[in-house]
């Protein structure tokens, strides 16, 4: 069944939004979203790779002999990966001490290798691109939401860009176990058991 | 056989494509993450062990040869006297490998100004604790330069992290490396420095 245009876009965002529906690219997702603006570099960087990689992928997927395929993918999200990489070293060095490892572990998400093979490898390249786009723009949208819950509830702030704001008043405890590591697992397992009560017909 | 042919030269074409785009973009941004890095990791490093000081020391820095590697040195002008310099070296064995160590060296009166960890992949909670905890790098403070820096297990006068005597060491021969580095080019560095007089 082909889809329109815009479903292919607009599917990323809610029916295939990668951390809650899919349940894929969890490592990053769990682990980077401590801070708002850690989600969105992380988000950002990730739809980045996954768009450029879902173009070239698909101009070339009459080339790429089958065999050979994965390989041929992982070279060229390498590729994407350490540009964004030294683009984040080079312009917001703060942001990149912050997430890390996880910027180099973009190679291995399960997300864009997904993505490559299951749509890129077999359709157009405006397609791959609107589909890249809207999985990209879903995940980061998925880690700014669960950053947004875990620092509103660990912290009572939000950060952008370096400032935290302070949105809880001077009376909350925070929370701060949603900040560590388990905490992670917890608000992910509350979010998915939401967006699952939510979308259920 | 025409297949694995296609193979080859598809993944040749496709690596030495990829190796071409980042060697071009690594040259690009190198210089840029050069500076981001003298902003983000040498910075507040020498901002601390240079408290008090007028002007920004990664702007007023020099470089000198020291036999074949070029060697930056972050100059602090102190009441508009240009009297210290701080010198990044590396201390080998580490725990998780050569601790880097911004070391701040009043040069009146050649004694230590202060020191701070600047690269490490040490142990959290353990060896990191010598970037963490000022406690222990503020032993180096107002040291005089004649001794190489030790740990007092090695008969020296430092106090290692209780569980991190590796890094500890590593951060001691880092001092006495720089040491031994600023007494060896001292009379080209004092010339340099007149530089910055303001």
């Amino acid at each position: 069944m082909a889809k329109s245009l815009t479903q292919e876009f607009v599917k990323g965002l809610w029916n295939e939004v990668p951390p809650f529906r899919l349940v894929l690219g969890l490592c990053p997702t769990l682990a980077v979203t401590k801070a708002v603006e850690n989600g969105i570099g992380m988000g950002v960087a990730t739809a980045f790779v996954l768009v450029c990689s879902n173009i070239l992928i698909s101009s070339m997927r009459k080339v790429i002999p089958s065999k050979v395929r994965i390989a041929s993918y992982i070279v060229i999200v390498a590729t994407f990966v350490t540009i964004a990489e030294l683009l984040m070293q080079a312009y917001t060095y703060p942001l990149f001490k912050k997430l890390g490892i996880f910027i180099p572990l973009i190679v291995v998400n399960c997300i864009i290798l997904g993505r490559a093979e299951a749509f890129a490898s077999k359709n157009g390249i405006f397609r791959s691109f609107l589909d890249g786009l809207g999985i990209g723009i879903g995940f980061t949208l998925s880690l700014v939401a669960l950053a947004a819950v875990r620092e509103l509830l660990g912290r009572g702030t939000l950060t952008l860009w370096e400032k935290p704001i302070q949105v809880m008043g001077p009376a909350f405890q925070p929370f701060s176990f949603i900040v560590e590591a388990p905490g992670a697992f917890l608000a992910l397992g509350l979010m998915l058991c939401i967006m699952n009560l939510v979308g259920k017909k | 056989m025409r297949e694995m042919i296609k193979m080859l030269v598809v993944l040749t074409v496709l690596s030495t494509f990829s190796g071409g785009l980042l060697a071009a973009i690594n040259n690009k941004t190198k210089e840029k993450i050069q500076i981001q890095i003298l902003e983000f990791v040498k910075g507040p490093a020498i901002r601390t062990i240079f408290e008090g000081i007028t002007n920004d020391p990664i702007a007023d820095r020099f470089e000198i040869k020291d036999n074949e590697t070029q060697r930056s040195f972050f100059v602090g002008v102190f009441d508009g006297e240009p009297s210290a310099v701080a010198i990044e070296t590396f201390g080998k064995g580490g725990y998780g490998g050569d601790v880097g160590l911004m070391v701040g060296i009043d040069v009146k009166e050649d004694k230590l100004i202060g020191v701070g960890v600047t690269t490490h992949s040490e142990t959290p909670g353990m060896g990191a604790r010598a970037e963490s905890d000022p406690s222990f790098v503020a032993q180096f403070k107002g040291l005089s330069l004649k001794d190489p820096f030790k740990v007092t297990q090695d008969g020296g006068t430092i106090n290692a992290i209780s569980g991190a005597t590796l890094t500890s060491r590593a951060v001691c021969l880092a001092a006495s490396d720089a040491e031994k580095l600023y007494l060896q080019l001292k009379p080209q560095i004092v010339e340099k420095m007149k530089e910055f007089k303001k």
